[in-house]
């Protein structure tokens, strides 16, 4: 008898490896994760050996220099400033800032959810008022007002403001999940046992969310960057001296530019568009991985 | 379902009370008054303070706000510092464009979404179910301003099938205008729709595929009903009402979007008076907007909890 038990027992393979071997299956993935390590390490090592005051510093003979000329990879913008330098320094700055506010929002959003979905009761029906009040406000208008009217504004106010609004989808879904975690079987036996909520939240629930969690931080990255270059396009993003790729988009508002200099702001938006798609099917193959209905390994 | 109907406007009294509060509390910090639309160079400073004194801008908040949200309901939300003109007047007209703006960019949205998902339920695994996915995922991450921007250059500049901006061209007139109009709706419209069809799609694939698999659909097929009727009849009744639902929470999503559509297609609506606004210190039509946006949002998740309420029994509280 124990024999034959032993046999059945096959290893649970641990999510690392699930994921490992989605990743191997799935080609279209495994490119996506590739190319958004080497684009953001590329961006970031590049982005370093800039000295920014120069980068931005305008220079009036350069204006609007095509591509290839004076030695302009990618031409010049309005101000003489080299495209390629531009761009390079603008995705440094939208990838932190996407990435920071990915990870302020979906820290809180995760306890926010956990808190109310595992207590339940008349808590999680305060919380879930609060949170349903907050999701009807018009996010991107008021984001906008606090961004005019706060004083000394800077990019870390901006990382506070899109946060507060921007945990919302992550603290639902974890909710909902954590919801139907607490009913189950091992956490009542934890509670019986005398291991305290703090434990069994973090300790217990915690790593079996994980994979959503993984995720839901994924895409919400890819979303976060989309935000904030919005933002940045209308003007109220970014503060003026640290550009974004919102900012770079945002000088196609101008008709000339927009019809007769798309090497201004075409870049910036093809690469917004490869980050986005790339990131955003990192997260569908890493979804995949998650549900073992849906997986391709 | 009167009663579920009458709960849930009950519930939304306290939210527009604090959405009111918090607007207040936004307006309070933005600089200006009132008044500061109707400042010349002659205005008396004594006078000036006389007026704000009897507006009662002196006095403790509380009344201060009582009065704020009695002349909001009388429609009285100030003066535009901008066009010197009362801002529900300057709102009104821009408040038609998004209006039409909006009810076609909804219709469109439902016409693509709505086949989409579909047949992408229907032929489950197929390569058109995974082209209809990929067409999902791709519009799922791509931030709605890159994707305006880029059709815009595509087709109003290097192509130039569509106007690049504004809402009808000067020179028509009569029939011609109502005829420009629409033109110059058809490429934001279109825009918007496609990067708007991501949930229903989705929703409505799913939908199918749950339904597939219930027990009287496997009835149906049993007694020998044709698959195309199992689907027309069956299926699609169950799963089409949810998406009516989602009608009105496709409103607020369109009014976050107007913001930027309107922006790059300079389409004199709400949303780019809004940005109007802020850059030129409005303040007094920029709080009107807040307000109005956020009542609309309000009006929107109602409108599908009652529709939901209506299709589903199931949810109506007891």
């Amino acid at each position: 008898m124990t024999n034959s038990k032993e046999k059945d027992a096959v290893k649970t393979p641990s999510n690392a490896q699930v994921i490992w071997q989605e990743f191997k299956h799935d080609r279209v993935a495994m490119f996506s994760l590739i190319f958004t390590i080497v684009l953001i390490l590329v961006i970031f090592i590049y982005a370093a050996t800039l000295n920014l005051e120069k980068v931005t510093n305008v220079n009036i003979f350069a204006q609007y220099d095509r591509p290839g000329q004076d030695g302009f990879i990618l031409g010049a913008d309005e101000g003489g400033r080299d495209g390629l330098k531009m761009l390079v320094v603008g995705a440094r700055n939208s990838i932190t800032i996407g990435f920071a506010v990915t990870i302020i929002s979906s820290l809180f959003g995760i306890v926010y959810g956990m808190i109310s979905g595992f207590y339940g009761g008349w808590l999680d029906n305060g919380m879930m008022r609060i949170y349903d009040f907050i999701n009807i406000l018009p996010e991107i208008m008021i984001i906008i007002v606090l961004v005019t009217i706060i004083p000394k504004y800077n990019a870390w106010n901006f990382i506070v403001i899109m946060s507060c609004f921007m945990w919302l989808s992550t603290a639902r879904l974890i909710r909902s999940k954590a919801l139907s975690e607490s009913k189950k079987d091992y956490v009542a036996a934890s509670r019986t046992s005398g291991t305290n909520d703090f434990v069994i939240l973090f300790r217990e629930v915690l790593p079996n969310l994980s994979s959503i969690i993984i995720v839901d931080t994924t895409l919400s990255f890819a979303g976060n960057i989309g935000i904030e270059t919005g933002l940045s396009f209308l003007g109220f993003g970014l503060p003026e001296s640290t550009p974004s790729l919102g900012t770079l988009i945002s000088y196609a508002q101008d008709p000339d530019v927009i019809g007769s200099k798309p090497w201004v702001w075409l870049p910036a938006a093809i690469l917004i568009l490869a980050l986005t798609l790339s990131i955003s099917y990192i997260g569908q193959a890493l979804r995949r991985a998650g549900d073992a209905q849906q997986r391709r390994g | 379902m009167w009663k579920t109907i009458l709960r849930r406007i009950i519930i939304m009294i306290p939210q527009i009370i604090i959405l009111s509060v918090l607007v207040f509390i936004l307006a309070k910090f933005m600089p200006g008054d009132p008044f500061t639309g109707s400042i010349t160079p002659q205005t008396d400073a004594s006078q000036l303070h006389a007026l704000k004194v009897q507006a009662g801008l002196y006095d403790p908040w509380y009344t201060q706000y009582f009065h704020w949200v009695v002349n909001m309901f009388h429609g009285n939300f100030g003066t535009s510092y901008q066009f010197k003109e009362p801002v529900m007047a300057v709102i009104g007209v821009r408040a038609v464009n998004t209006l039409w703006l909006s009810l076609f960019t909804v219709i469109l949205t439902y016409l693509i979404a709505i086949p989409l998902g579909l047949l992408a339920g229907r032929y489950e695994d197929t390569n058109l179910d995974r082209g209809i996915m990929f067409f999902n995922y791709v519009t799922y991450a791509i931030p709605l301003f890159v994707f305006l921007v880029l059709g815009l250059w595509l087709f109003g500049y290097v192509l130039g099938w569509f106007p690049s901006g504004g809402s009808v061209s000067l020179s028509a007139s009569g029939f011609g205008s109502v005829f420009s109009r629409f033109y110059h709706l058809i490429l934001p419209g279109v825009l918007t729709a496609l990067l708007s069809t991501t949930g229903t799609v989705q929703y409505l694939r799913s939908e199918i595929v749950d339904q597939k698999h219930q027990d009287m659909v496997a009835t149906a097929r049993a007694k020998g009903v044709p698959e195309r009727k199992v689907f027309s009849r069956h299926i699609l009744r169950n799963s089409l009402l949810p998406i009516a639902a989602f009608m009105g929470y496709s409103i607020t999503g369109l009014l976050g979007g107007s913001v930027f559509v309107e922006q790059i297609f300079t389409y004199p609506g709400m949303g780019q008076l809004f940005i109007n606004s802020i850059s030129n210190r409005d303040f007094s039509v920029i709080t009107a907007l807040v307000m109005i946006y956020g009542i609309l949002a309000l009006f929107g998740t109602l409108l599908s909890d009652i529709i939901m309420s209506i299709v589903d029994p199931r949810i109506r509280i007891k």
